[in-house]
């Protein structure tokens, strides 16, 4: 399997990532290396194998389904590029 | 400047509780030190001195009640990945640069309830991508660490090169680091600190910035086995906050270091002999075999034949796992954002923006690994290779308590010799990859010097929940080695 500079271009718009045209043949380069060393692991026998969660098994916590934080609105914009009057300004989205 | 900060984190508790020396005065030493480096080591990103003496003024007043925690008093570094309350948090990349978290991770709160008192930041690779420390957006940090009558820049390791830095050249008593293919234990080795990671789940994530959630273990960096175990006592302990945060009770860590290694058996896997090994990384080994040996280990050839499938395998899941989480650094709640044309551009020129190459590069392969129709062939296959991997360790230790192997597989290398090739620089973490995968305990102690007086380190694997053999196999090797070298001062 090997990517082309369009391949590129589709993955770097799902991504959500600018790549600069002249940087896709750089990154056709760069990807085709890694993903063909990554088909190393074709060698492996993983029939009936099950996929790995963790080492040490332990089921999944629960928790009551309550409040437990909140009412902290200005720490949440605390970091926000642009925010005014307690709400996140965002580009418009709808037409 | 006094030797104070030359000591152990160990002994300058021991000074602190015998009020011989101040949290205040010691802070103020740390800090002074650590500025007085950063111009040569570039290993840091933030300090905050306010918030720095207010912590220790209170360990002082802890102190002369007769009170305090585990780490009273002592000054410690913290990775730029762990966000501190009101301090600059970036993870070294300039889509965070200038975030400060209104919040603390579980790890260093933690730390300060055992009355630690936070120093600086350390610079690292950028989201924790990285062996080298080279693709930090603050630029890389400098081993302190020089080939003997050489001047050349070495690298001191990555991702956590900053925080290896700072205990390496006794500018603070420990630091935190995260390990998620090796990022504390090569950077451990290649700056002849000691390097720890637990069980997966051991320490919390939260707070943490998040590369591989599945593969991401907070751990620390100390001058000696014993100083390493107390950092992981603190740094360790059930977090509702993180869903894989491990319930168990957390042992006595510190109690096993200097316990006796007698009857231990000892793995030494042949898979870990790789091609063009350098001969003083073998050497290396095999006096770490013959120590325990002498210790009255027992020693046990074994094999983990998935070892060689481990790099590729964590070249799916890491890049994967990452561009999940890093689609959340879009510009709208936190982070910079840079303004297109629509919302769309928006996104794409703040990522394009904010990230460096490797990121990119890195995000690319995941989202390619995760796209429609690929899924199975690459993840989904690469865990189940995990789990051979696991497999691998799981039959191991029915006949061995321990596995011994390099840490990695050079001593630091130059700045800048390895940025071209990606795959060249990922190689790095051939010998600590594994455990991440399997989640199991894995620590790097520095065994020795080779022929131009650069520290190797040696590491040690236990089975999950265990690392009080680990503790207790790390010490041994530590007593053996008598390691007491230090980088002659040039900074």
């Amino acid at each position: 399997m090997s990517v082309t500079a369009d391949d590129v271009r589709r993955i770097a718009r799902l991504a959500r990532l600018a790549e600069p045209e002249d940087r896709v043949d750089a990154l056709v380069g760069e990807l085709n290396g890694i993903l063909n060393w990554i088909e190393q692991l074709n060698e492996v026998d993983v029939e009936g194998v099950q996929a790995m969660t963790t080492p040490v098994a332990f089921p999944l916590p629960m928790r009551e389904d309550k409040v437990t934080d909140g009412g902290i609105r200005d720490k949440v914009l605390a970091n926000a590029p642009k925010s005014d009057e307690g709400f996140f300004v965002v580009p418009k989205s709808v037409e | 400047m006094s030797d104070l900060l030359k000591l152990s984190l160990t002994d300058v508790s021991g000074k602190l509780k015998a009020k011989e020396v101040s949290a205040s005065e010691l802070a103020t030493e740390a800090v002074e030190a650590c500025k007085a480096a950063q111009p040569a080591l570039n290993a840091f990103t933030a300090f905050d001195e306010d918030k720095t003496q207010a912590m220790a003024k209170a360990a002082d007043e802890r102190l002369a009640k007769g009170e305090g925690g585990l780490l009273e008093g002592v000054p410690l570094a913290i990775k730029d990945l762990f966000a501190v309350e009101g301090v600059d948090t970036a993870a070294s990349s300039n889509i965070l640069k200038g975030f400060k978290p209104t919040y603390e991770s579980t790890v260093t709160a933690k730390l300060w309830g055992e009355g630690a008192v936070f120093v600086a930041k350390t610079s690292m690779d950028e989201f924790a991508m990285g062996s080298s420390n080279e693709t930090a957006n603050t630029g890389p940090v400098v081993n302190p660490w020089k080939v003997s009558g050489g001047n050349e820049s070495l690298t001191p390791g990555g991702s956590s090169g900053g925080s290896a830095a700072a205990v390496a050249a006794d500018l603070c008593f420990g630091a935190t680091g995260t390990d998620t293919g090796g990022s504390i234990r090569q950077p451990a080795s290649f700056t002849g600190t000691v390097g720890v990671k637990g069980t997966y789940g051991r320490t919390s994530r939260w707070g943490v910035v998040a590369f591989a959630s599945s593969l991401d273990h907070p751990g620390p960096f100390a001058k000696t086995v014993k100083d390493s175990a107390v950092l992981l006592q603190a740094m360790s302990g059930h977090d509702p906050k993180d869903s894989t945060s491990l319930p168990n009770a957390v042992p006595d860590f510190v109690a096993a270091c200097g316990q006796s290694v007698k009857g231990l058996r000892i793995g030494v896997p042949k898979e870990y002999r790789v091609d063009g090994m350098p001969e003083e990384i073998e050497k290396a080994w095999q006096q770490g075999i013959d120590w325990l040996k002498a210790a009255g280990c027992e020693i046990v050839d074994i094999s983990l034949p998935h070892t060689k499938y481990a790099l590729p395998a964590y070249y799916i899941v890491a890049p994967a796992e990452a561009s999940s989480n890093l689609a959340r650094y879009d510009g709208m709640r936190y982070g910079n954002r840079v303004d297109g044309v629509d919302l769309t551009d928006t996104y794409e020129q703040t990522r394009a923006a904010g990230f460096g190459h490797e990121v990119q590069r890195r995000i690319m392969i995941g989202t390619y690994v995760l796209s429609a129709g690929y899924y199975d062939a690459y993840y989904l296959r690469a865990q189940k290779v995990r789990t051979r991997i696991l497999e691998d360790f799981t039959q191991a230790f029915d006949k061995v308590d321990a596995i011994l192997t390099p840490s990695a597989p050079s001593a630091a290398f130059a700045l800048g010799s390895k940025s071209d090739d990606p795959i060249a620089m990922y190689l790095n973490d051939v010998f600590t990859v594994t455990a991440n995968l399997a989640g199991v305990p894995a620590m790097s102690v520095p065994a020795g010097l080779d022929s131009q007086g650069l520290p190797l380190g040696l590491q040690i694997i236990t089975r999950a929940l265990d690392e009080e053999t680990m503790f207790k196999v790390g010490a041994a090797i530590e007593d053996s080695a008598g390691f007491t070298h230090k980088a002659a001062k040039w900074w």
